[in-house]
């Protein structure tokens, strides 16, 4: 495995800087690269003429808040444990959080894995116990899995409120909105494990705009822009060669395709984009917990006054430009998401921020 | 999003896979990776591994960058064609 | 949310910056005094003999895990505590608030332990209360313990005494406590090889006193302070802050368990953030680091020591890391409660 090699950091970084002539507006879109990019302050080593901007890739942050209020209705019911991904807990939802739903005595529980969410409800037979699928498509397939799992050891008590995102349709609405020009994206390295990377293709076929699956080592994120650098071309192409193949995980495609359906998803930033959320089947309703539960259609989305997330989302507002970063809306003060989510582009660039002298700007 | 560990596999059983990484070891699900066998080192992502890691891949990597080193060092004037 | 309605979370006593406000705007309001406005880890008081005294509630689950139990820890927490205004441990208290149904020969295995770590530390329990409550009001065993001790130098090592070019030591690795107590509650189903580092350290911190002695002068030991709840990030936030000078420690001189490293990994989590229950973060003068470095590196739990930064004039107020990678980014106090980041 790619260790973290100073050298190789360094030759890339030179490499960038003497090939990156003219100037180039690049998208990541995933919420590990953020952080990667910002843990290791990676933007501190790119060329004044390579600007890195981050888009939808934080499934937590592009969680609409009506959905967020549905999560939060689900908690207050009394026969319910809710169970989470912890990024989950400190999300503002409309006046709330389920941290404080939590100590107001709903039965909230971090989970690392679905499969914990099963054993949860294995061992409280009387409990009704709904796990909050959230992620894009390298979450679905376990979510996917752990249904069917259910469903074959008979556990009617478990069930699963499917809040799943998939990519590529974002990221048409995205380039649809057309409102910076973008010359290329970083793709997601273990989102595109499941998908492969033919389902980017009509980015460069469609819209001129080339992508390349990177990884998330130091190394993989500057080889990553290096290639797109280099490309003569618009072309998708594959960084992350060893972990993805051009084809995907077709037994995770296939366990998407059996329990879930394409339906519209509604996207922090980018309202509601047609086809890009994942619904559970019919078939499977039983497990369903907007069904189980009657969950109504969420309506329309109301943010917070002044949140900017939307903007943010899009790539077009650096966090540092809201008149809410760092002031009123801090990680211990979050207004909005994207400053909760431990992958969202403004908690990112908070808590690893460069220093503001001379020698070290983020 | 994607939070995964390279991790090694050391057992199977059906599908479920002991695996470890250094001072740690757990359990995963490799139903999304029948074909993983022991030895295998695996990317785990909420309890399941998702993609087996492709070690010539790898190796690859390192000496691509390697050779992007030493291409680049080579003179001022290097293409966008290297 | 109306006032009225504020509620306290768990994150209010993860101990970062919830903890933090919560301490100001509830506690200071009401006790106002200038020995507490300090927030040191414990209070010295003025008089004939120079006297330190401390307390802290012990609420862990499981009450037993790998690398000890909440004896050990309610003995090394409050000794620690003393030792970081580098005091020498006279007397302890401990209250015990127990739950009905408690069996006893767990309490006498928690008390064995106290009593070999103290031991171990040179000091007694003295004095103590006990009440039992009703079943299902104390998640078993709370331990609340009191220390009192004698400050040995003829400074209280604070903030306020340390200058630029001072050196930062740290005696060991980080983020051990926190995940053997991760690993032991079972919430994440893995086996961790890391055990808690649980440990009581009067004994290191005066063999950093008698080392910077040595070197012609005590206080050169500047600061310190043990990275419990909040981890080592907010001692050093906490350093840059109340110094009003910067900090800037490297990355890779910070020691870590090879156990530390994949979980932190794999959960997601930061392990500077993590809790330690047997590490001290020491500020010297440059003149003495060398000896007290040494001196640490020969105690029993000093083993690791590592010198990890410096004490700047550039940014003050702020603690910075230098990455692997030779960048540099803040260190903040973590907010609240630990998540795991997974999705």
């Amino acid at each position: 495995m790619p260790t973290l090699d100073r050298e190789a950091l360094a030759r890339l970084a030179d490499a960038l800087a003497r090939e990156a002539r003219e100037r180039r507006c690049f998208m990541e879109v995933c919420g590990t690269h953020t952080m990667v990019i910002a843990r290791y302050g990676l933007r501190q080593l790119l060329p004044a003429t390579l600007r890195l901007v981050s888009g939808p890739g934080c499934p937590v942050c592009v969680t609409a808040m009506a959905d967020l209020d549905r999560v939060v209705s689900l908690a207050r019911r009394p026969e319910v444990t809710l169970a989470t991904f912890g990024d989950l807990v400190r999300v503002p939802a409309s006046g709330t959080t389920l941290a404080a739903e939590r100590a107001r005595g709903a039965d909230v529980r971090v989970v690392y894995s679905p499969r914990d969410a099963l054993r949860l409800a294995a061992e409280q037979p009387g409990r009704e116990v709904v796990f909050v699928g959230i992620g894009f498509e390298t979450t679905a397939p376990t979510t996917a899995a752990t249904l069917l799992e259910a469903e074959q050891r008979g556990l009617t008590n478990f069930s699963l409120l499917s809040l799943h995102k998939t990519m590529p349709a974002a990221l048409r609405a995205l380039l649809d909105l057309g409102e910076t020009p973008l010359d290329g994206f970083l793709l997601p390295g273990h989102v595109s494990v499941v998908t492969g990377s033919e389902c980017y293709r009509f980015l460069a076929d469609e819209y001129g705009v080339g992508g390349v699956v990177t990884g998330f080592e130091p190394q993989d994120v500057l080889e990553g822009l290096l290639t797109l650098v280099r490309q003569e071309r618009p072309a998708v192409a594959i960084q992350y060669r060893r972990a993805v193949r051009p084809e995907g995980n077709r037994v995770a495609q296939g366990l998407l395709a059996e329990v879930f359906e394409p339906c519209d998803a509604d996207w922090r930033g980018l309202g509601v984009v047609p086809g890009s959320g994942l619904a559970v089947r019919e078939r499977h309703a039983a497990h369903d917990a907007a069904r189980r539960f009657g969950l109504e259609e969420a309506g329309p989305s109301r943010e917070p006054a002044g949140c900017r997330c939307g903007e943010v989302l899009r790539g077009v507002l650096d966090p540092v430009d809201c008149g809410l970063f760092g002031r009123a809306c801090t990680p211990g003060h979050p207004v909005g998401a994207c400053m909760v989510s431990s992958e969202g582009s403004c908690a990112a660039r908070y808590r690893y921020r460069g220093l503001q002298t001379a020698g070290g700007a983020a | 999003m994607c939070l995964a560990l390279p991790m090694r596999i050391t057992a199977i059983e059906g599908s479920t896979a002991t695996i470890a990484a250094e001072g740690l070891e757990q359990e995963c699900s490799v139903l999304l990776v029948p074909e993983a066998k022991v030895g295998d080192y695996v990317l785990v992502h909420a309890g399941f591994a998702i993609s087996v890691i492709d070690e010539a891949e790898a190796r690859e990597t390192l000496a691509l960058l390697r050779e992007i080193g030493e291409l680049g060092e080579a003179g001022e004037d290097e293409g966008a064609d290297a | 949310m109306s006032k009225g309605d504020e509620r306290v979370l768990l994150g209010h006593g993860s101990g970062g910056r919830l903890y933090r406000d919560l301490v100001r705007e509830v506690f200071l309001a009401a006790f106002a005094n200038p020995v507490l406005e300090r927030l040191g880890d414990s209070a010295t008081l003025e008089g004939p003999r120079r006297l330190a005294v401390t307390t802290d509630a012990h609420v862990v689950q499981p009450l037993r895990f790998p690398g000890g139990d909440i004896g050990r820890l309610a003995v090394a927490g409050t000794v620690n505590d003393l030792a970081a205004a580098a005091a020498r441990p006279l007397a302890l208290a401990a209250a015990f608030v127990i739950e009905e149904g408690f069996p006893l020969d767990a309490l006498r295995a928690v008390c064995e332990s106290m009593a070999a770590t103290a031991a171990e530390a040179g000091v007694s329990i003295v004095t103590g209360d006990t009440k039992v409550v009703e079943r299902g009001a104390a998640d078993g065993l709370f331990i609340t313990t009191t220390g009192v001790g004698e400050v040995v130098t003829g400074h209280d090592p604070s903030p306020a005494l340390v200058r630029p070019g001072d050196v930062v030591l740290l005696s060991g690795t980080v983020g051990d406590h926190a995940l053997a107590i991760i690993a032991a509650r079972g919430e994440f189903d893995f086996r961790l090889e890391v055990r808690s580092d649980c440990a009581p350290l009067w004994g290191l911190v005066e063999a950093a006193v008698t080392a910077a002695r040595g070197a012609g002068d005590e206080a050169a030991l500047r600061f310190l302070r043990d990275p419990t709840r909040g981890g080592l990030t907010t001692v050093l936030a906490e350093l840059a802050e109340e110094s009003g000078l910067g900090v800037e420690v490297d990355e890779e001189a910070i020691p870590l368990a090879p156990g530390t490293r994949s979980a932190c990994e794999l959960l997601g989590y930061d392990p500077l953030t993590l809790a330690n229950e047997g590490k001290m973060v020491l500020v010297v003068a440059p003149g003495a680091a060398e000896a007290v470095l040494a001196a640490v590196r020969a105690t029993p739990y000093g083993g690791d020591a590592r010198r990890i930064g410096v004490v700047t004039d550039a940014h003050p107020g702020v603690a910075a890391l230098r990455t692997a990678l030779g960048t540099r980014r803040v260190l903040d106090m973590p907010v609240g409660e630990l998540l795991p980041r997974i999705c």
